[in-house]
């Protein structure tokens, strides 16, 4: 257990190597005799749609899939390495169709169904029924026909896709396995805990799965902890003072502003992981039938023109300023979080409104008495929206409108209430400039073929291309079907790279922070590591404590 | 004129009076980041220190404020205006014409008036300037906040038509339109004056509304509702009370309102 060996390594430095062994190996088995037992209490922001993990879609039944279900493998969210779970192993074939397991034998779920290769086969069926519209299925879904489930025994399967899957073992991260012969259903489960009570708008309360397989190096069984208890509790002010208050043991993702005050005064409680996956990014208006003026349109589907854009934003002042330096300026489509997908090479755009103007004047575009203009004399103003409330989207949108400002560009910042600029933004394409954000759960690229791929409902720039419309568009559609369609990681690797490469040149996202992944963790919980995926703070839920309550 | 009278005007005047000159007071203007000097206590440079991305709260606090209290009066003349007009001619007219109207106003009314500003600005085009954004909003709050008054107005033209000296002056065979306009308007003017006050704290605490939920004045340009918007968190704001003036001022200039409006209801009884 690589955590439990750096807690020890980190207590070890004031004492005699021999003597500090004994005296922490003791005091550790100690710790989790009298730990065990507790309660941790923190808050989720939304009611939980379902409790059935096929069908979720949003953050909060995403926390309680992933505290209650079991999976057959794991992303590790410290390493980002693929880990064992009710797989002992597994092995996927050349062709990418298909995948083995090798299952534990001897598990039970919650009410003592015992777990076989049979509710494997169960749950993917499950999972690929068109009629379910299960999310989690959907990133299976790579080609028409039908998903077959072969049952060797009780502790091997073998599944095989139609098409090939990209990335196919890591998707079973998010695959919690049903019983098929348990009379209830999706509230049987293989996870540390089980949903135990259920309050709308109040609380969910989980407890621990007495038949949980898993068990710590002394063989006393996880979790640690009797019961988590999920408040529902959508503002955010009144989940900070409870956690001031020490009513919750912590909060899984804080803001820049939150977590700042809660550091003047609680430094020990904040975390700050460093760059998460998430993105904030501005993008112009580039589909031909959009309601906007042509001579718009042949600025914002210039290269050039969005470059010198980019170029003219300071990023770093947007992670200081708006982010109180918990952002990093965005280099390009994936964070340097993601490490092995992140493309090394890439660098920040430096910002350089001197060399924008340039580039710009190359294009055509002039400076008149301090406003640009373009080589037909029109003066470059447009909008840029974003989603009102946002305070951290409306800040950046007012300090690029400021940056652009030195290179003559008149920027209106307008704030939309949310659907009005979803309706904009895919259905009648009435706008000039967006920010907006992406939340990455998935660190593999085939969690973003619907954006990159030209004839995508989510590629946002230009949505919906019958045919690529630019050269560029067309060799990312290349290349992402390219890696999709070879599970040879480095050929995937190299093709997402170039994508990477194709995306900061074009600029069609201009990207401009990641987010670090913020989270306070109160110091009653023990053993939490946070890290930069998500859940950040509660991953290892099984081996957290709560001592003393 | 009572003293508590007095004391409104004078603050009403002062704050006018700095809000005019927020050029001279505050030459820096509401939009300048001071991107080194963020979220700052107040100083001598920043009276009332900075906002989350550096802007000098005493100058926006100054502008916002004239926005708020040239525009506020703008809208409520506008729907007095339109009250007038609507009410008193359906009052003055009776019968049909007056259930028609207060139908359209009862319509009116019962419209969810905050979804209906949402609507009507997601409608509106994106490329307008800070300052036409901030005409729009107000004379969109003024074509919504009509109706209240359009009833009061409608009752006591409605009485006026029933009086004496109308009944009087229509058999001494007064066009229809000289007896509107020279017997009934005139005796509708301290409604009028009371329904013109009473509106205009209404529409400044309106537009503070929309600017709250960020769908009022755009940026850059301040008003009191996107002042307010930096009481949001609550957690933070007791260690930074400057961060309250926006509110202290928001209080004061709308109690003064009240006084005032107390002594135009006195004139209209």
């Amino acid at each position: 257990m690589k955590r439990q060996k750096n807690n020890l390594e980190g207590l070890m430095i004031p004492c005699g190597k021999a003597i500090a062994i004994a005296v922490l190996c003791l005091g550790s088995l100690l710790g989790r005799a009298l730990a065990q037992g507790g309660e941790l209490r923190f808050c989720l922001r939304n009611e939980p749609k379902t409790f059935d993990p096929l069908k979720v879609e949003d953050d909060a039944s995403g926390a309680i899939r992933y505290l209650t279900g079991g999976v057959l493998v794991r992303i590790d969210r410290q390493t980002q390495e693929l880990k064992p779970e009710l797989a002992l192993s597994w092995k996927v074939s050349k062709d990418g169709r298909q995948i083995s397991f090798r299952l534990r034998s001897g598990v039970s779920f919650s009410d003592g169904t015992p777990f076989s290769a049979e509710d494997v086969a169960y749950t993917v069926q499950q999972l690929m029924d068109p009629a379910l519209h299960s999310p989690t299925g959907d990133a299976f879904r790579s080609g028409t026909g039908n998903v077959e489930t072969n049952v060797i025994s009780r502790t091997q399967i073998s599944i095989r896709f139609p098409a090939q899957v990209a990335g196919l073992d890591r998707l079973f991260d998010q695959v919690a396995i049903l019983s098929q012969h348990s009379p209830k259903k999706e509230m049987a489960v293989l996870g540390p805990f089980m949903v135990a009570d259920y309050k709308p708008g109040s609380t969910v309360l989980l407890k621990r799965n007495p038949n949980y397989w898993k068990a710590d190096g002394q063989g006393r069984k996880l979790p640690y902890l009797d019961s988590i208890r999920l408040d529902i509790q959508p503002n955010r002010d009144a989940e900070m003072l409870r956690f001031k208050r020490g009513e919750l043991g912590l909060i899984n993702s804080l803001d820049s502003e939150y977590f700042d005050k809660l550091a003047a005064t609680s430094p020990q409680l904040v975390h700050d992981a460093g760059p998460s996956l998430d993105s904030e990014q501005l993008w112009f208006n580039e589909v031909a039938k959009s309601p906007i003026p042509g001579y718009k349109k042949n600025w914002f589907r210039s290269a050039n023109f969005r470059r010198a854009i980019s170029e003219a934003i300071n990023r770093d002042d947007l992670s200081r300023v708006v982010f109180k330096g918990h952002a990093q300026p965005a280099v390009g489509p994936f964070s340097p979080a993601n490490k092995f997908w992140f493309n090394s090479k890439l660098k920040p755009q430096t910002y350089s409104p001197d060399a924008a103007l340039k580039a710009l004047q190359t294009e055509g575009f002039r400076m008149e008495n301090g406003a640009l203009k373009d080589k037909d004399g029109n003066a470059v103003v447009f909008s840029i929206i974003t989603n009102a409330g946002n305070k951290y989207r409306e800040r950046m949108a007012v300090l690029i409108q400021d940056d652009l400002q030195k290179i003559g560009i008149h920027v209106n910042v307008v704030t939309l209430d949310f659907p009005s600029l979803i309706e904009r933004m895919t259905q009648s394409f009435d706008y000039e400039a967006i920010i907006l954000g992406l939340t990455n759960v998935d660190l593999d690229p085939n969690g973003e073929m619907n954006v990159w791929l030209s004839s995508s409902e989510n590629h946002q720039w230009n949505p919906q291309q019958k045919a690529p419309e630019t050269a560029w568009e067309a060799e990312i559609d290349r290349l992402m079907r390219a890696q999709a369609s070879t599970s040879d990681t480095k050929k995937r690797k190299e093709a997402f790279d170039r994508v990477q490469e194709i995306v900061v040149e074009q600029a069609p996202f201009i990207f401009l922070i990641n987010k670090n992944a913020l989270s306070a963790v109160s110091t009653t919980v023990h053993g939490a590591v946070p890290v930069i995926l998500s859940p950040q703070t509660y991953w290892n839920a099984e081996w957290l404590t709560v001592p003393g309550k | 004129m009572s003293l508590w009278r007095k004391l409104a005007c004078v603050v009403l005047g002062l704050v006018l009076a700095a809000s005019a000159a927020a050029n001279w007071l505050a030459p820096a203007g509401y939009a300048k980041q001071y991107r080194e000097a963020t979220n700052a206590p107040p100083s001598h440079g920043h009276w009332l220190g900075t906002d989350d991305i550096g802007r000098d709260r005493f100058a926006r606090v100054l502008y916002g404020t004239r926005i708020s209290l040239l525009l506020a009066p703008a809208a409520a003349l506008l729907s007095t205006l339109m009250a007038a007009l609507i009410g008193g001619l359906a009052g003055y007219l009776g019968g049909v014409w007056a259930r028609m109207a207060m139908a359209v106003t009862d319509l009116f009314l019962s419209l969810p008036w905050l979804f209906l500003l949402i609507t009507a600005r997601a409608l509106m085009p994106l490329n307008v300037s800070p300052l036409v954004s901030v005409l729009v909003t107000f004379v969109l709050l003024g074509l919504l906040g009509w109706t209240a008054a359009a009833r009061v107005l409608c009752t006591t033209a409605g009485s006026l038509r029933a009086s004496d000296f109308v009944r009087q002056a229509r058999a001494a065979g007064l066009p229809a339109q000289r007896l509107f306009w020279v017997h009934v308007m005139p005796n509708l003017k301290p409604v009028l004056y009371a329904q013109f006050w009473i509106s205009i704290p209404v529409f400044i605490l309106s537009e503070a509304n929309l600017g709250i939920l960020g769908l009022g004045v755009a940026e850059p340009m301040p008003s009191w509702g996107s002042l307010l918007k930096e009481l949001e968190g609550l957690v933070s704001v007791g260690e930074e009370p400057w961060k309250f003036v926006p509110l202290i001022l928001l209080v004061v200039v709308v109690t003064s309102f009240q006084f005032l409006l107390s002594r135009q209801e006195e004139v209209a009884a």
